[in-house]
């Protein structure tokens, strides 16, 4: 499967828009995900494995969180997983300074 | 329709004068605005939340469109480095107020739009009475801790949301808190905790990209006002600069959502705390962490020594060098330096061994503006480097308050 990875994750995938992996499922691909890239690891999981909650996965253009099965999913080897983080610019400026002291 | 918006029936509508027919001229003969659409428009009170990358073009075209009442909240002053993208600000207000120096704009471009400057900072005690007069909000925000406040004083007063967001190439766009459709908090229940998402004056941003998607919420705003189209409500909208991709995925309204399912977020709440940062102070040196301001003042922040630039200063001049090392990306080594050697903060766990003095000797981090050297004094100190401080306010202090001929950023 191809995984789509956020510019804010990039970083961590030697600058790689997209990943491809292989996986049967949801979590297989996100498994071999981190185990391609390690340091992605501590941002897309908490330290007991879950998937931490600011973290919006979907398969195709489905939340992986209101399927069924969830990351227990099964996923098609054409399918594509899409990585969503939260970023919240809008009206950066100066630092310490601003409508939102960003 | 979707949206909660409810517009005043054609009655209470106010009249246009033939000056405002011959402006909006090219709406009046669309048949899906037409003159009671122009009419919905003036009567229209919209509220902009930041006048900067997302607000600029968001407020310019809807005072073009004609929307009678527009409400700027901003407390900033326009500077220079706000002109790559904030096209609402000009060279000669550099220096203003933001919400009047968007006035000037606004009124210039259209003298009929009604401004109604909030010169303040969004709160938990003054959100739901400034957003009680408006209709529709847009969030064109930079920071969490505002992204939880506007989506929670939407849902609690009924008002629709079209929200906007970049990080460098990549935007996101859907219109939240409407009765139906999901809220901010059914798409991201929890903030992420300070210092994993970079922010903005970190992360660096496209200067056209806040454009694109400041025109999408503005184009979100008017739909709603005239209840025509398919309003990005139940859908996220991606947009990747880069390789012009634009894609849509569903959003769930989540029936456990705390602030649209439940209904159990009944008031506002202390956005900093649930962001989990420590709120702004006025004394002090302030370095940007993320997505807040960590108190510098402290001496000691997580158990990282803060040492100022004077101090540092003091200490070369006392030919008592510490071992600085400079964490961030090289093309900012490029902009301005400090002779120090270099390793981003995302590689210092696999370069660890490119450190040339003990795990005991003192090392000082510096960064841009004193977040991601915290941020890797941390990951040292975790490796076992027993005395590591963090230059607080990073370059930028140094540029600021011992050296002002380097170059700022």
């Amino acid at each position: 499967m191809k995984i789509h990875i956020p510019t804010p994750l990039r970083a961590y995938t030697d600058k790689q828009e997209t990943v491809s992996v292989a996986g049967a499922t949801v979590a297989e691909g996100l498994d071999e995900l981190t185990k391609a890239f390690p340091a992605m690891r501590a941002h897309l999981f908490t330290p007991d494995g879950k998937l931490r909650s600011f973290v919006n996965v979907y398969l195709d253009d489905e939340d992986v969180r209101y399927l069924p099965a969830k990351e227990a999913t099964a996923v098609a080897p054409e399918a594509e997983l899409t990585i969503i983080p939260s970023i919240a610019g809008g009206c950066c400026s100066l630092p310490a300074a601003g409508c939102c002291r960003s | 329709m979707p949206a909660t918006f409810e517009a005043p029936t054609a009655t209470e509508l106010p009249k246009l004068s033939n000056e405002e027919i011959a402006r909006y001229s090219r709406h009046l003969i669309l048949p899906e605005v037409g003159l009671e659409g122009q009419q919905k428009l003036k009567a229209a009170k919209v509220l902009c939340v930041g006048t900067g990358g997302l607000g600029a073009p968001l407020a310019l075209y809807l005072a073009a469109a004609g929307i009678g009442t527009i409400g700027l909240v901003d407390f900033d002053v326009v500077d220079e480095s706000n002109l790559q993208r904030q096209i609402i600000h000009s060279q000669s207000t550099v220096g203003k107020l933001k919400v009047d120096s968007a006035e000037i704009m606004l009124k210039g471009l259209n003298k009929n739009v009604n401004v109604i400057k909030h010169n303040t900072m969004l709160t938990s005690k003054n959100a739901l009475e400034i957003f009680k007069d408006y209709d529709v909000i847009a969030d064109g925000t930079d920071n969490f801790q505002t992204r939880y406040l506007v989506n929670d004083a939407c849902v609690l007063t009924g008002k629709p949301n079209a929200y906007g967001s970049i990080f460098r190439f990549e935007g996101q766009a859907s219109v939240f808190a409407t009765e139906e459709g999901p809220c901010y908090r059914c798409l991201y229940p929890e903030p992420p905790p300070p210092g994993l998402v970079p922010s903005c004056a970190e992360g660096g941003v496209l200067g056209i990209l806040p454009g694109l998607v400041g025109v999408i919420q503005a184009t979100e705003v008017i739909k709603l006002i005239l209840g025509i189209g398919e309003p990005l409500v139940g859908r996220l909208l991606l947009v990747d600069a880069l390789n012009m991709g634009f894609r849509t995925l569903k959003l769930r309204k989540n029936p456990n959502c705390p602030a649209c399912g439940t209904h159990e977020i009944k008031e506002l709440i202390d956005y900093d705390q649930f962001c989990g940062i420590a709120p702004p102070t006025s004394t002090g040196p302030l370095e940007v962490s993320s997505h807040g301001n960590v108190d510098a003042s402290a001496n000691v922040v997580d158990g990282i020594a803060q040492i100022t630039v004077e101090e540092y200063k003091a200490r070369l001049d006392k030919g008592d060098k510490p071992f600085l090392l400079d964490v961030r990306e090289p093309h900012e080594y490029q902009i301005v330096n400090l002779g120090a050697p270099l390793i981003p903060v995302g590689q210092i766990g696999s370069r660890l061994n490119e450190i040339p003095v003990s795990k005991d000797t003192e090392i000082v981090v510096q960064c841009k503006s004193g977040g991601r050297s915290q941020k890797a004094a941390l990951e040292l100190k975790a490796a076992g480097f027993t005395n590591v401080k963090n230059l607080a306010g990073g370059i930028t202090a140094w540029a600021d308050r011992i050296d002002t001929s380097l170059p700022k950023y």
